[in-house]
C-alpha cells in the first residue's frame, strides 16, 4: 500500500488531495507528494526492503503509488559498479557508477514513468502521453504498452530517425510538431488543460518525480546502507538532482541510514547550462535559454526544478559544473574505455564534471563518490561515430599479420 | 472566455517598462499577478491572462515582440 497523504505547494503550502494537478491554483507554484512518515517509520526497515522485488517496487511504502497494481516493466535496482580503472585515473580511491543506462528501456526514466503510469492507472487514466526528445519518449511508450493503455507521445518533427524508432516500436500513436521546441512546449501544455490524459510530466508530474528518489535509496542500499560522500548528477529540469537528495534523507530520516552529509554535484553542457549559470552568479534567479547542446537529454533551457536544486546544492555545500561541449564526447570515450559503460552524452557530462572535480580538488581521494549514469549510448551512436575505424584487411593470415602487430 | 497560465521573463532593458499595463490596456485581457521576482538586472512574473483565446493569443505575440519571454508555468515539458 502507498501511506500518500496529498499533494502541497511547494511554495505557498496550500494542501490538495492526491489529484492529477502539477500547479498550486492560488500562487501557480509547483505541486509535491506528502506522506504519512509516521506510519511509515512504523513498518519500513532495511529487512523489509531486502524481502522486496528487485525493483524500484522494494521501496513501495516511501513511494506514491501502490506497488499491488504496479505497471512494472521491472524498472530500477540497477547496477551499482566500483570504477577502480577511472579511479586510480583521477587520483580517486573509492568511486562508483551507478549505471541506470541498462534499465529496460534504458534509461532512468523508467523509474519516473513507472510511478506516474501506475499513478495514471489508479486515477482511472485510459491514455498515457508526453513531449520528447528521446528517452522519455520510449519510457512512456514502453510502458503504456505493458499497462494496455493508448500513448501520445509529441516529438519535434526534425527528431532523429533512430530516436522515433526507440519509441515508435512500442505503438504509441506518434505525433511530429512541425515547429520549434518552444512551440512543442506550448502545444503540450495546451493539450494538458484540456484533454483528459495522464500528461507524465504535466499534470502527473508531483507524482512521476517521485519516482527518481530511488536512485538515492538504491545507491544507499547497495553502498551497505550508508550516503555517499558525494553525488555527481546530470541537470535538466533539476528534478533528478533534488529528488536523489530528497531520497537519502528520506532514509535518514526513517533511520535506514545515519546522517546524510553528502555533498550534491550538478553538471550541465555548456550549450544548456541555466542553473549553473545561477550558480556562478550566487543567484537563484534562473535566466531561461535557447538550448544548443550535443547533450540533447538535458537540453530543458527552462528548468523548472532549476531554483531547488540551487538550493540542494547551497543545502549541501556541493557545486555545479558547465562542460565545455568539446569535453562531453571525451567523457562518453573515458567511461567506455575504463569501464566498460557506453553512455549517451549526459553521461558524458557526468564523467567530465566528475573529472573536473576530481582536478580543482572538490572531491578527495578518500571520499566515497557516485557518479549518476542515466542514459544508453547506443541510443546516441551518432555522437561518437568517429571512433569506428576499423582495419581492413584481406581474408588471409599474413593480411592479418602484416597489418596488425601483436606478437610479443 | 479562456484563461492561460504564462511566466514571462523580463530582460535588463524592460524592467522598467509597464509592459503588463500596456497588455491589459492594448488587448481585451484581464491580467492576474500571482507571483514575482524583479531585480535590477531580471524580472520573472508569473500570471493569468483571461479573455478570447485568440486575444490571449495576439496579446502573446505583442509580449513576446517586445523582447519578453513567455514560458508556461510549469517550465519546459519536453524532455529527452
Amino acid at each position: 500500500m502507498s501511506y500518500i497523504k496529498g499533494l502541497f505547494c511547494k511554495e505557498c503550502g496550500r494542501e490538495y488531495p492526491a489529484e492529477a494537478l502539477n500547479v498550486c491554483d492560488f500562487c501557480f507554484g509547483p505541486l509535491e507528494v506528502s506522506y504519512d512518515y509516521d506510519a511509515i517509520s512504523k513498518v519500513i526497515s532495511r529487512e523489509r526492503i531486502a524481502q522486496g522485488p528487485r525493483s524500484l517496487w522494494r521501496y513501495q511504502d516511501l513511494l506514491p503509488a501502490d506497488a499491488a497494481n504496479a505497471v512494472d516493466i521491472n524498472a530500477g535496482f540497477t547496477p551499482l559498479i566500483k570504477a577502480n580503472n577511472l579511479a586510480k585515473h583521477l587520483g580517486l580511491d573509492e568511486l562508483y557508477i551507478k549505471n541506470d543506462s541498462v534499465n529496460p528501456s534504458f534509461s532512468f526514466k523508467d523509474r519516473v514513468v513507472a510511478i506516474a503510469s501506475t499513478k495514471a492507472v489508479e486515477f482511472g487514466f485510459d491514455t498515457l502521453a508526453c513531449a520528447s526528445t528521446g528517452n522519455l519518449a520510449g519510457s512512456v511508450a514502453a510502458h503504456a504498452a505493458r499497462a494496455g493503455m493508448r500513448a501520445f507521445v509529441f516529438i519535434p518533427a526534425d527528431l532523429e530517425r533512430g530516436k522515433v524508432v526507440g519509441a515508435a516500436i512500442y505503438g504509441p500513436t506518434l505525433i511530429a510538431v512541425d515547429g520549434s521546441y518552444d512551440d512543442v512546449n506550448r502545444l503540450c501544455s495546451e493539450l494538458s488543460d484540456n484533454y483528459n490524459w495522464a500528461f507524465v510530466n504535466i499534470n502527473m508530474r508531483p507524482y512521476y518525480a517521485e519516482g527518481s528518489k530511488t536512485l538515492g535509496y538504491e545507491v544507499a542500499e547497495q553502498l551497505g546502507w550508508r550516503a555517499p560522500d558525494n553525488c555527481i548528477v546530470p541537470g535538466a529540469s533539476g528534478s533528478l538532482f533534488t529528488k536523489i537528495w530528497k531520497g537519502l534523507n528520506e532514509f535518514s530520516s526513517m533511520g535506514l541510514i545515519d546522517g546524510v552529509n553528502t555533498h550534491m554535484f550538478l553538471g550541465q553542457a555548456q550549450g544548456c547550462s541555466p542553473i549553473v549559470t545561477a550558480f556562478d552568479a550566487h543567484d537563484f534567479a534562473i535566466r531561461p535559454v535557447k538550448p544548443n547542446t550535443i547533450a540533447k537529454s538535458l537540453a530543458i533551457g527552462n528548468p523548472a526544478d532549476g531554483y531547488y536544486a540551487l538550493k540542494v546544492i547551497e543545502e549541501s555545500k556541493g557545486s555545479a559544473y558547465a562542460v565545455p561541449e568539446e569535453d562531453v564526447v571525451q567523457g562518453i570515450k573515458d567511461l567506455a574505455e575504463m569501464e566498460g559503460i557506453f553512455t549517451e552524452p549526459a553521461g558524458g557530462v557526468v564523467i567530465a564534471t566528475l573529472k573536473h572535480l576530481a582536478r580543482t580538488g572538490q572531491i578527495k581521494p578518500g571520499e566515497t563518490t557516485v557518479a549518476f549514469i542515466t542514459g544508453n549510448g547506443y541510443k546516441t551512436q551518432e555522437v561518437v561515430e568517429d571512433v569506428a575505424k576499423p582495419i581492413l584487411i584481406k581474408p588471409t593470415f599474413a593480411a592479418f599479420e602484416a597489418a596488425v602487430s601483436v606478437r610479443p | 472566455m479562456a484563461k492561460r497560465r504564462a511566466r514571462f521573463t523580463f530582460p535588463t532593458g524592460l524592467i522598467t517598462q509597464p509592459v503588463i499595463f500596456d497588455l491589459g490596456r492594448n488587448f481585451q485581457l484581464v491580467t492576474n499577478i500571482r507571483r514575482a521576482d524583479v531585480r535590477e538586472d531580471m524580472g520573472w512574473v508569473i500570471l493569468e491572462l483571461d479573455g478570447e483565446e485568440e486575444e490571449i493569443e495576439k496579446g502573446l505575440e505583442w509580449v513576446v515582440s517586445m523582447g519578453v519571454r513567455v514560458d508556461p508555468v510549469s517550465g519546459d515539458v519536453v524532455e529527452g
